[in-house]
């Protein structure tokens, strides 16, 4: 891989707006690892659907 | 430039989570349907008695369903940290670390897994089915995201103290920023409590495996996000490069 590929940093406020996404990653996130049927309700299926992944991915689990 | 970036993370993220999923599927999935097996062995044991939190007895999904949610699983984790990868290194590109697009990727994945991963896991190591105590699901789940967080802020003291001392050599830069990278973390594995519900005459061996089998998932997660990341992010920036020589060949 080149070393040549300098490229000039994007401005902090071009970026801020699309910050407002992470929450919505993280809301993502916390449906797969930690969601036990507070935010979605259908939480109990999709826990028990993603049991696997979450014991694999290392998040605490009953 | 931003939409372009996070594109590319949240497509890169969901492939390594599939890729990550076909791993855990192979070399995980055998452990779990055996800690799966102990642990309905043990309930049927002392059947009669009342069963806390969720057991596996009447599923509400199906052991085929939680294999295929497996891939559901890690495919939307990969999109959601594929997405937070790509907005981080939209941030840090041109500002923090190597200068190379690919090496940048490549360094960003090996630090989150580190900190968000490999930390976490010597404290508080993955379980499967049946190790566990329902009671202190809460507690535990706390203490997990204690560490998580631990490891990012570590991350971010280490290089903004490394940062601070640009006027310094490389040599001391790097160790004050592996100093601050793992003062704080040692001092969160050393003094966060310790959890140990391993029911007694589970094996050793399958605990080891399993546990193995949950490093290695990751591992290939955030490896092939870095890697693909890298590789496409090192593409495009040699198609701009060629791009902006065709259009200005004399450099003004």
């Amino acid at each position: 891989m080149s070393d040549l590929t300098t490229s000039a940093p994007i401005s902090l406020p071009a970026l801020s707006r699309w910050l407002l996404a992470v929450p919505v990653f993280l809301l993502l996130a916390y449906l797969v690892t930690f969601d036990q049927g507070v935010v979605s309700q259908a939480g109990d299926y999709l826990h028990e659907l993603m049991h696997d992944g979450r014991h694999l991915l290392g998040v605490p689990c009953h | 430039m931003i939409r372009t970036l996070l594109v590319r993370g949240l497509l890169v993220g969901l492939v390594a989570g599939l890729i990550a999923a076909v791993f855990a599927y192979v070399v995980g999935e055998p452990d779990i349907d055996r800690a799966i097996a102990l642990e309905e062995a043990a309930a049927a044991a002392e059947s009669g008695t009342a069963e806390g939190g969720h057991s596996h007895d009447e599923p509400l999904v199906s052991r085929p369903g939680q294999r295929f949610g497996l891939f559901l699983a890690l495919g939307l984790y990969g999109l959601s940290v594929g997405g937070i990868f790509a907005l981080a290194f939209a941030g840090l590109r041109g500002r923090v670390g190597p200068r190379s697009e690919g090496a940048l990727a490549i360094t960003m994945a090996a630090v989150a897994f580190a900190a968000v991963v490999l930390f976490p896991f010597l404290k508080y190591p993955a379980n499967p089915p049946a190790v566990g105590d329902p009671e202190t699901i809460g507690t535990r789940t706390t203490l997990y995201l204690v560490m998580v967080l631990l490891g990012l802020l570590s991350v971010a003291v280490a290089v903004t103290s490394a940062n601070r001392l640009s006027g310094r050599g490389p040599a001391v830069r790097r160790t004050v920023g592996a100093a601050g990278f793992l003062i704080p973390v040692v001092a969160g594995l050393v003094l966060l409590p310790t959890v140990d519900e391993v029911p007694a005459g589970f094996p050793g061996t399958l605990l080891w495996d399993f546990r193995v089998a949950s490093l290695g998932t990751q591992l290939v997660l955030w490896a092939a996000l870095g890697v693909l990341f890298g590789i496409l992010s090192e593409r495009a920036a040699r198609r701009t490069g060629l791009g902006a020589a065709v259009r200005a060949p004399v450099p003004s």
